[in-house]
């Protein structure tokens, strides 16, 4: 009985991406189907009543909501190959704290950077840089946030490494140079198929927001 | 070897409380330790640098932080007895939406009763009723959150219930009168002694209560 996979998604929502490079990592055959937030899809709706957004993983017809809920359900269902949490109890209780840091934390000042000004975009800036030394801090020597391979971290910071320029844009500083370490990380994933391909075209996502704030 | 088990918490913090109740429920033995928040420990401050917040459970002196991925863990640590999260993928994905669902809304909501007043207060009120409605749809007529055991998300609300009478007796209103249906499910949940045993009393969280509106000038 073959699977069915269905991911409702938004092309420049990071959160949406974090499931686009699980599925790709692990190789799983699925519909992607773009929502338009300004008129939610039926579907949407019925399958994520709680929040109405996007991401939403249905599987055979059930709906998951929550990127990195998806990405722990995907993990544990398709269990038998590139494997996103480590086995060991410990190590998975980091991995999902260090998730949850970036979830809380890197997203929400990446937003900030980009919408306000002045004071406001300054503490913006100055947050993101913070998270971004503590995650240097936890990277440590590692090629990846999982070890030698991708894993739950990487999946779910590498979306924001895909935002990264157009954070510099918009703030009008630079990250590269005060984090050179991230930036290799970034770019060393970037070279993974399962991330090039699930991250759009940073000058395409410049432009989303540009027009998106112009339209606010 | 013997396991080497601290908890560093606050008594009436119902994220604390989770934890107490997944140790209690694992029948697992760990040394207690309290924190003043306006006076951390050391320890504190080392085990947890990023939040500097507790519950902090350290096992064998490695700490893990947050109280929903400490539960899991002491899960997958003591896996031979009393399990929390059900072994269905799918299953153990409700379960977790709905954890994060609580951990999202009904702390703020139930913060925003105590800290305003007037017409303020009584849509806080309101906005909280709303919060555990929907959680009261989501348990349906099930015993427990995911059917006949109790388990994660039992924990992860349970220890809310410790709170209610300071919301109610301050927001002046009755949760019981509202969500009959969970008022039932929490008194099912305290005939468990790993409940019971855990959960802060309710008196004296009124009292902490009473006193930080003092301290922040919310009277």
């Amino acid at each position: 009985m073959a699977d069915e996979v269905v991911l409702l998604d938004f092309w420049p929502s990071l959160f949406g991406m974090r499931l686009r490079i699980a599925l790709a990592e692990k190789g799983i055959k699925h519909e992607y189907k773009e929502e338009d937030l300004k008129n939610k899809s039926p579907l949407l709706l019925k399958s994520n009543p709680v929040h109405k957004k996007i991401p939403v993983l249905i599987h055979n017809g059930k709906p998951v909501s929550e990127s990195l809920i998806a990405l722990q359900y995907i993990d544990e269902t398709w269990n038998d190959n590139a494997p996103l949490l480590p086995s060991d109890p410990y190590l998975r209780s980091q991995a999902r704290f260090w998730a949850e840091f970036v979830d809380k934390k890197v997203a929400d000042f990446g937003r900030k950077v980009c919408m306000t000004k002045g004071e406001e975009q300054e503490a913006a800036k100055n947050g993101l840089l913070d998270c971004i030394e503590l995650l240097e801090g936890e990277l440590g020597e590692k090629p990846y946030f999982g070890g030698e391979t991708l894993g739950f971290v990487d999946v779910t910071l590498v979306p924001s490494y895909g935002w990264l320029s157009v954070y510099e844009k918009f703030g009008n500083f630079s990250i590269e140079a005060e984090h050179p370490v991230f930036i290799a990380w970034g770019k060393r994933c970037m070279q993974k198929k399962s991330v090039s391909k699930s991250l759009p075209d940073q000058q395409k996502l410049y432009d989303f927001v540009v027009q998106f704030m112009e339209k606010a | 070897m013997a396991d080497e088990v601290i908890l560093l918490d606050g008594y009436v913090s119902m994220f604390g409380m989770r934890v107490r109740v997944a140790l209690a429920e694992k029948g697992i033995k760990y040394e207690y330790r309290e924190e003043d928040m306006r006076n951390k420990s050391p320890l504190l401050l080392k085990m947890n640098p990023i939040h500097k917040k507790i519950p902090v459970l350290i096992h064998n002196g490695k700490p893990v932080c947050e109280s929903l991925i400490i539960v899991q863990y002491i899960d997958e640590v003591w896996k031979d007895k009393a399990p929390l999260l059900p072994s269905d993928p799918y299953q153990r994905a409700q379960a977790r939406f709905w954890a994060d669902f609580i951990d999202k809304k009904l702390y703020d909501a139930g913060k925003k009763i105590w800290t305003t007043k007037g017409e303020e207060q009584e849509a806080a009120n309101k906005e909280f009723i709303e919060v555990l409605k929907v959680l009261e749809g989501e348990l349906g007529d099930k015993p427990y959150f995911m059917g006949e055991r109790f388990g994660f998300l039992d924990i992860a609300l349970i220890t809310f219930y410790s709170w209610f009478h300071a919301y109610e007796t301050l927001g002046n209103f009755s949760i019981e009168a509202e969500c009959p249906k969970l008022i039932s499910w929490a008194k099912r949940c305290l005939q468990k002694e790993s409940v019971s045993k855990s959960l802060a009393d309710q008196k004296k969280v009124y009292e902490f209560v009473v006193e930080m509106k003092k301290r922040l000038g919310v009277e």
